[in-house]
């Protein structure tokens, strides 16, 4: 009986350690989210002044750009799944591979051929243990990617887009991240990214202020040739920074749920153990009693 | 007299923005300058030095290393990959 007791408080004291690791991993969480949050904020004037930018481009001049037609020459598409390096957030990279792979078998049965790409360890080690062939994978920086990070994701795979076909060119590109909404609500999302389409974010003209006639320096082609791979960057890069404070917002999310739970289980403990205490009390009463009155008749 | 809405963006963060009486920067083929009034323009950076003379204060210098510049209506947006200041930001 002395045993169970022991057990009882054994679990307890482990149990409450736990505890304190889910408390701080979800206080660095929570204080990690005001910092990504902020990055986002930080790298939206640039990218409204590029959409702005663009929009004025296309409003202006009808340029084929490679980067805005649609490839035929192969049907090979490359998806770019960003995820988190860690675990502890919950379904975080589970439901943006939930939806990876959602996308993959759409492709697929459309006829074509994927190319993965990912970001976040968690998504190389699901892909690498189911045996599917990676092109590329980016690791280290989830949850506070930089701009140098973003850079290099989009100029691969711009090369890729601009390859020619025999030397592994895509004819597509999609992107499937978690879109922060909130700091409860986080969606997996998938968006196209290339061929681009600039319809998005082409601000109506109002009547009164009509955009104006832009002169191009040194040429509109050339202008539309510097904007765009830009464009694509900043758009993978916001991509990236939502990733990163929705993986925050779910680990700060999972992490709070763990520390009740632990709370949870160390209440039942402790009952467990009073009980097992009083238990063990009453049976040595009953021991003691009937040891007196065998001696007494 | 008229001035100058400056933006100045790198893509992690705003640098700089305020009123200017003068900006240059430079354009692939050749340094630009702009005055209050420039007709509407979109043109390309090469790496080099942008100069802002705000209204009051300081001129501004900053290297950037590519990017482009928007003007219309008196707004200038000059949207760099990298900056660094030179002189003048740091103080504002």
């Amino acid at each position: 009986m002395a045993g169970q007791q022991r057990v009882y408080r054994q679990r307890i004291r482990s149990t409450q350690s736990l505890k304190k690791i889910f408390r701080a991993m979800e206080l660095i969480a929570a204080s990690r989210i005001g910092k990504a949050r902020a990055r986002v904020t930080a790298s939206t004037p640039y990218a409204r002044a590029l959409t702005r930018a663009v929009s004025a481009v296309a409003t202006h001049s009808d340029i084929a750009h490679p980067l805005t037609t649609e490839r035929r020459d192969t049907n090979r598409v490359a998806v770019l799944v960003a995820t988190s390096d860690r675990g502890m957030a919950g379904a975080y990279s589970a439901s943006a591979i939930r939806e990876a792979e959602k996308l993959v078998d759409q492709l697929v049965a459309e006829g074509k051929e994927v190319v993965l790409f990912l970001t976040g360890r968690r998504a190389v080690s699901y892909y690498t243990f189911r045996g599917r062939e990676i092109a590329q994978s980016w690791v280290g920086q989830s949850d506070a990617p930089t701009y140098d990070v973003a850079e290099d994701i989009a100029d691969t795979l711009l090369a890729r887009f601009l390859a020619p076909s025999d030397e592994g060119g895509v004819a597509e590109l999609h992107i499937v991240f978690t879109q922060f909404v909130n700091m409860v609500t986080q969606v997996p999302r998938v968006i196209r990214m290339l061929p681009l389409e600039v319809v998005e974010g082409v601000a109506p003209a109002s009547k009164a202020e009509a955009l104006p006639l832009y002169d191009f320096e040194p040429s509109p082609e050339d202008v539309l040739d510097a904007l765009l791979p830009r464009y694509v960057r900043s758009r993978i890069y916001s991509c990236l920074l939502q990733a990163g404070a929705s993986e925050l917002a779910a680990r700060q999310r999972a992490m709070h749920t763990a520390t009740e739970n632990a709370e949870d289980l160390i209440r039942d403990y402790t009952r467990l153990a009073n009980q097992a205490r009083q238990a063990e009390i009453t049976q040595e009463i009953s021991e003691i009693v009937s040891g007196a009155d065998a001696l007494a008749s | 007299m008229a001035q100058l809405d400056v933006d100045l963006v790198a893509a992690d963060r705003k640098i700089w923005s305020g009123q200017a009486s003068m900006v240059s920067a430079p354009a692939s083929e050749g340094e630009i300058g702009i005055l209050p009034g420039h007709s509407p323009v979109l043109a390309v950076l090469r790496a080099g030095e942008v100069r802002i003379t705000p209204v009051s204060g300081a001129g501004i210098r900053g290297t950037i290393d590519g990017g482009f510049l928007s003007v219309d209506h008196d707004r200038v947006t000059i949207v760099a990959d990298a900056v660094s200041m030179t002189a003048g930001a740091s103080t504002r």
